[in-house]
């Protein structure tokens, strides 16, 4: 340990949780462990007490990578103005039905 | 000010007032943040403290059924102090920072966890009243402005509804038992009601922070309106298996549709919140002690993941 006057707290782990088999992983808070073990058990106790998932991802906090808001806009914006991706921009002939 | 930081002050509260959710990295004012990481810690180390009222009566509940429900209601408190750390976190402070501002006393919480649980009926008092007053408080913070803040009340929510039930289960039962049992539910009511009404805080002429607060949706109703709510609900409730609160004032209102009631007794309130309630000394030391004594096992963990990384 390179210095046992520091409170550990352990470090941060970012929490998902799936609640059905067949819907997406959501976020669901976050946890503190000294390893991917006992991350997984703090977040099964802290989130899941009642069932509410039934498959956990842990992942390192510092190992997230995420758009920031001050950027978002320019980030985003390639998609702004391709009104063609969109079903609605093509026209049928009357009567034809094309889901 | 200096105009670059009244523009985005602007573009913030336009962001508010149009109902927009403010998230951890988002822009926000500097004192947004701060009175969000007062009110979070707070509210974290309730949750937390919270634990020990109630942890003092596991080993005596009157039956296996209801240590095992204790048990887990006391479990469901150590979960919403995680949620709320985990969210006061995402604001760029250090949950340690924020544990160690709780031992030293520089960091509050509320003074209702500062009152002693003498009998088995103060957990149903607590269950009923106390997580009764934090469900009022926390279904309108479930709608506040900060995401992290409202994601972990709506999550805290759901579980408190189990929390409130069976405390008024524990009245219930105690209430159609023997004349000593009865008389022992109505005792606990006399010593929980005033506390349980001050946990909504000081009168809003007298709460500095409620204006910034509510302008800026972290609070959605002031501290009367949430109270009046309180006692809206619990008259009735107490009424339907025979307790009365210690209040001759309170009566209900034909003209207001409200309980109107006495005076709270605020120099109590503002006694307990310096740290001399009953058991103040107590609480903190229970902590710091928890604290100290589980340090050995925060290391060996972290040995035992370095070593297994290395
Ligand atoms: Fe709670
Ligand atoms: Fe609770």
């Amino acid at each position: 340990m390179e210095n046992t006057k520091e409170n550990t707290q352990w470090k941060l782990w970012e929490v998902f949780t799936q609640r059905k088999s067949g819907e997406p992983h959501e976020h669901a808070g976050s946890v503190h462990a000294p390893d991917k073990e006992m991350a997984l058990q703090n977040a099964r106790d802290v989130y899941s007490r009642r069932g509410e998932a039934t498959t956990i991802w842990v992942v390192p906090s510092e190992q997230i990578t995420s758009t920031s808001p001050e950027d978002s806009p320019s980030f985003f914006d390639p998609s702004e103005d391709k009104i063609y991706r969109h079903p609605q921009f093509y026209k049928i002939p009357k009567g034809v039905t094309i889901d | 000010m200096n105009m670059e930081n009244e523009v985005l002050e602007k573009a913030f509260q336009d962001k508010i007032d149009s109902g927009i959710i403010i998230e951890p990295k988002d822009w926000m004012p500097e004192r947004y943040r701060k009175q969000l990481i007062r009110m979070m810690s707070q509210h974290a180390h309730s949750e937390v403290v919270g634990m020990l009222p109630e942890g003092n009566w596991i080993t005596r509940a009157p039956s296996l059924k209801r240590k095992l429900i204790l048990l887990a209601k006391v479990q469901d408190e150590a979960g919403h102090g995680l949620y709320i750390y985990s969210g006061t976190e995402t604001l760029g402070v250090d949950r340690k920072d924020l544990i160690a501002d709780l031992h030293s006393g520089k960091a509050k919480y509320s003074s209702i966890f500062n009152y002693p649980t003498l009998t088995w009926a103060d957990m149903g008092s607590v269950g009923w009243l106390v997580d009764g007053a934090a469900i009022v408080n926390q279904t309108m913070l479930a709608k506040g402005s900060y995401g992290p803040y409202s994601r972990a009340m709506i999550r805290i929510c759901k579980e408190e509804n189990f929390h409130n039930k069976q405390g008024y289960e524990i009245l219930a039962t105690l209430m159609k038992g023997t004349k000593e049992q009865q008389a022992m539910a109505q005792e606990s009511i006399n010593r929980w009601w005033w506390p349980a009404l001050m946990m909504f805080g000081p009168s809003d002429k007298d709460s500095p922070n409620s204006a910034e607060l509510i302008k800026w949706k972290v609070k959605k109703q002031s501290n009367d309106e949430l109270r009046q709510r309180f006692i809206d609900r619990s008259v009735p409730q107490a009424e339907a298996i025979g307790l009365t609160f210690p209040d001759p004032k309170l009566k209900f209102n034909e003209a207001t549709g409200h309980y109107d009631h006495g005076e709270i007794n605020w120099e109590e309130f503002y006694n307990v919140i310096k740290g001399n309630g009953p058991c103040n000394k107590q609480r903190l030391k229970a902590r710091s002690d928890a604290d100290e004594n589980g340090r050995w096992v925060r290391e060996a963990a972290e040995a035992y993941a370095k070593k297994n990384n290395a």
